[in-house]
């Protein structure tokens, strides 16, 4: 190659950068413009119940929420009042109950499910496809189903002719006992848990894996010290819808808690049954149970913004 | 297992959580240690295996508190490990294969056949059974399905759920993760269109309530204040059929996007630059950029989130309960379900209806596999 041709590319390719960089702007203008309009439509119906929160409970019933915007007159009454109502459930106790429950059910299913898709992405095993493949299948089953042959098996266990298959967990009427619900939301992450984390584990790099065990290291050590750290970003990223999942879950701890032990989103059903329209309770009490949530958000972003994959092949 | 419980609920909430979390350390600990020796060579590790393969289930079984009933059951426990054991030793991929196997998979395995599957073939039998249990009635439940009004709405408003939902959420989420990508506040615009993934189903159905509120006079409702200010006539969206449905579909569309977009989002992170760099040196619009690298760097992301969110919507229940229970035509195959059991106890036609959603679903999951196995010969 001559000195001329090797420039005169140098210049066909600094002309082709300085287009895609015209181009990447225009475009980016647009996709900011469209991205606003996105935001600003997810945003308005949650901003408004905001608003709301801290209007006098007359004005929310007789005028709508942006007119407090020209002429705002706020009050914390409605959060104070949602704290402290609820006859047998404070808002406050169901609060702290919905820590209790979602800390363990999000922490538990994640690790048992790591174990489990570990052995489908790198055990070879006879009917390791078909046993994946029945797993993943079971995320259909719709809990409403499971949760009547369930709550019998905790209470009364399995019996087949006077004799006990499995004992129950003996904690019925047991007010700070959250085993039974912490048990039941594992076992309902786990068909999904195990796909997620199997999709990410299963893509680690083969060589890696395999430097591991040339070294000696065995299922275990592989499993505690490779797989884990790598699939820190997945077990975040799941552990974040996990907690959520559990925090705004209703039905399961309806079904799965007594009186005292009931999370705050069935707090938050009672004040619109027993209270009627009262929306002045209701928003403030939205807003008290999404605070825990979003702060979890916040804690773990991190681990999206660094990546699902390339957390994997550059770790 | 039941003291420890029982004990457990003596301790104050708070302390509860360290205590639970430090025992399943222990035993995730124990699991871990166990299979790493699992598969070596040697009289001492035999013997580990054959303790482990005896003594475990035994364990077990007295942990779980079966010590009251008649101690052969744990006889029954011990033979049966002895049995593992023997398979385990001439198994073909070598002694302690079948054990370490069972490590890794038994505890998930173990609760989800009594969580899911057991509960899962007490509802497939009773689909056939008439609604009090008493007998088998073929397939007359399902024939009520199809026949009844309410099975027929339940059936056709679940196939608008799972048809729109998914993939106007999985769009949205796409388009908003490739917009903000690499922007200046991705962070805060993020957390904007996942907020509502941080607020429960009973808190959004309150928001939207809210949002579709139609009244006399002075309208609080924000689609019928512009409406109105258009000069037509409030419109009480949640009676408005057919249409309602989709406006019940779109609260779901609300919470879901945030899901597919953070799921995506990290997704389009993983695509190299290196070939998003290349591709625009070739001269490639952004869309070509789009269609031919971004698209099929996070192809599995993308199958992911529209599976994920088509159970979801499959499974729908609170957003119908808590916004119209099932009232004005918008009732869906979960939410019937369970009307039906309460609407005393028809176990026959909920059970019925549980299993079509189940025959719904299998497309999903078949499509699911395909991708799964194409990926694996790939690799």
């Amino acid at each position: 190659m001559s000195a001329v041709g090797e420039s005169s590319r140098r210049l066909l390719k600094a002309t082709e950068q300085t287009s895609g960089k015209l181009r990447k702007a225009t475009t980016s203008r647009g996709a900011t413009i469209a991205a606003f309009i996105i935001a600003a439509i997810w945003t308005i119906p949650t901003f408004g119940l905001f608003v709301s929160s801290f209007r006098q409970a007359d004005d929310i019933k007789t005028t709508g929420w942006w007119t407090a915007l020209a002429n705002p007159s706020f009050t914390l009454d409605n959060y104070a009042q949602a704290f402290t109502s609820g006859d047998s459930l404070p808002l406050s106790k169901a609060f702290l109950n919905s820590l209790v429950i979602t800390i363990p059910a999000a922490i538990v299913p994640i690790i048992l499910a790591s174990l489990a898709a570990y052995a489908f992405a790198w055990i070879n095993f006879k009917g390791r496809n078909t046993l994946f493949v029945m797993v993943f299948a079971l995320q259909i089953v719709p809990i409403q189903m499971a949760l009547v042959p369930l709550l019998q098996l905790f209470s009364d266990g399995v019996k087949i002719g006077g004799l006990y298959i499995l004992p129950g967990l003996g904690v019925n009427g047991l007010d700070g006992a959250y085993a039974k619900v912490w048990i039941a939301h594992t076992i309902f992450a786990l068909p999904l848990a195990i796909f997620m984390l199997h999709n990410f584990i299963s893509e680690i790099p083969e060589e890696v894996i395999e430097a591991a065990r040339v070294d000696g290291a065995g299922h275990g050590k592989i499993f505690a010290q490779i797989v884990l750290p790598l699939s820190m970003p997945a077990i975040a990223s799941f552990g974040i819808f996990q907690f959520l999942w559990v925090w705004n879950d209703l039905l399961v701890a309806t079904v799965f808690t007594s009186g005292a032990g009931l999370p705050i989103t069935k707090a938050l059903q009672d004040l619109s049954g027993t209270y009627g329209q009262s929306w002045e309770l209701l928003t403030a009490g939205a807003f008290i149970s999404m605070i825990i949530p979003l702060v979890v958000f916040f804690a773990l972003q991190r681990y999206f913004v660094r990546g699902l994959l390339a957390g994997a092949t550059k770790g | 297992m039941s003291e420890f419980f029982q004990w457990l609920a003596g301790v104050p909430p708070l302390g509860q959580i360290p205590i639970v979390l430090l025992a399943f350390a222990v035993l995730i600990a124990v699991i871990l240690a166990f299979v790493e020796v699992a598969t070596k060579r040697g009289r001492a590790f035999n013997i580990v295996r054959l303790l482990a393969a005896v003594l475990v289930p035994v364990i077990i079984l007295l942990a779980l508190g079966l010590y009251n009933s008649v101690m052969w059951v744990a006889g029954i426990a011990a033979v049966a490990g002895a049995i593992l054991f023997y398979f385990d030793r001439r198994s073909r991929d070598g002694a302690g294969s079948l054990l370490q196997l069972s490590g890794f998979l038994a505890p998930a395995m173990a609760l989800l056949a009594i969580g899911l599957i057991y509960p899962t073939i007490r509802t497939a039998m009773s689909a056939f059974m008439a609604n009090d249990g008493s007998g088998f009635v073929g397939l007359a439940n399902f024939a009520w399905v199809f026949t009844s009004p309410d099975g027929l709405t339940a059936l056709l408003n679940t196939l608008v759920w799972v048809l729109v939902a998914p993939i106007v959420s999985t769009i949205v989420g796409l388009a908003y993760a490739v917009f903000i990508d690499k922007s200046r506040g991705e962070k805060f615009f993020k957390l904007l269109v996942f907020m509502p993934m941080a607020i429960s189903f009973v808190g959004a159905s309150i928001i939207f309530k809210f949002f579709y509120d139609t009244r006399q006079g002075e309208q609080i409702g924000v689609l019928n204040a512009i409406i109105t200010a258009f000069g037509a006539k409030p419109v009480d969206w949640l009676g408005l059929e057919p249409w309602n449905t989709l406006f019940l579909v779109i609260i779901l569309i609300w919470t879901q996007s945030g899901f597919a977009m953070v799921i995506l989002s990290a997704a389009i992170k993983g695509v190299p630059a290196e070939q998003l760099e290349a591709a625009a040196l070739d001269g490639a619009s952004p869309w070509q950029r789009f269609t031919n690298v971004t698209l099929p760097g996070i192809r599995s992301s993308v199958i992911v989130v529209l599976t994920t969110i088509s159970i979801a919507s499959l499974k729908v229940y609170d957003i119908v309960s808590s916004m119209t229970g099932g009232r004005s035509d918008t009732t869906v195959l979960a939410f019937e379900m369970v009307r039906q059991f309460q609407l005393g106890a028809r176990t026959g036609y909920s059970s019925a209806l549980a299993v079509i959603l189940f025959i719904l679903v299998l497309p999903i999951i078949i499509y699911n596999v395909r991708q799964h196995k194409k990926q694996r010969s790939i690799r």
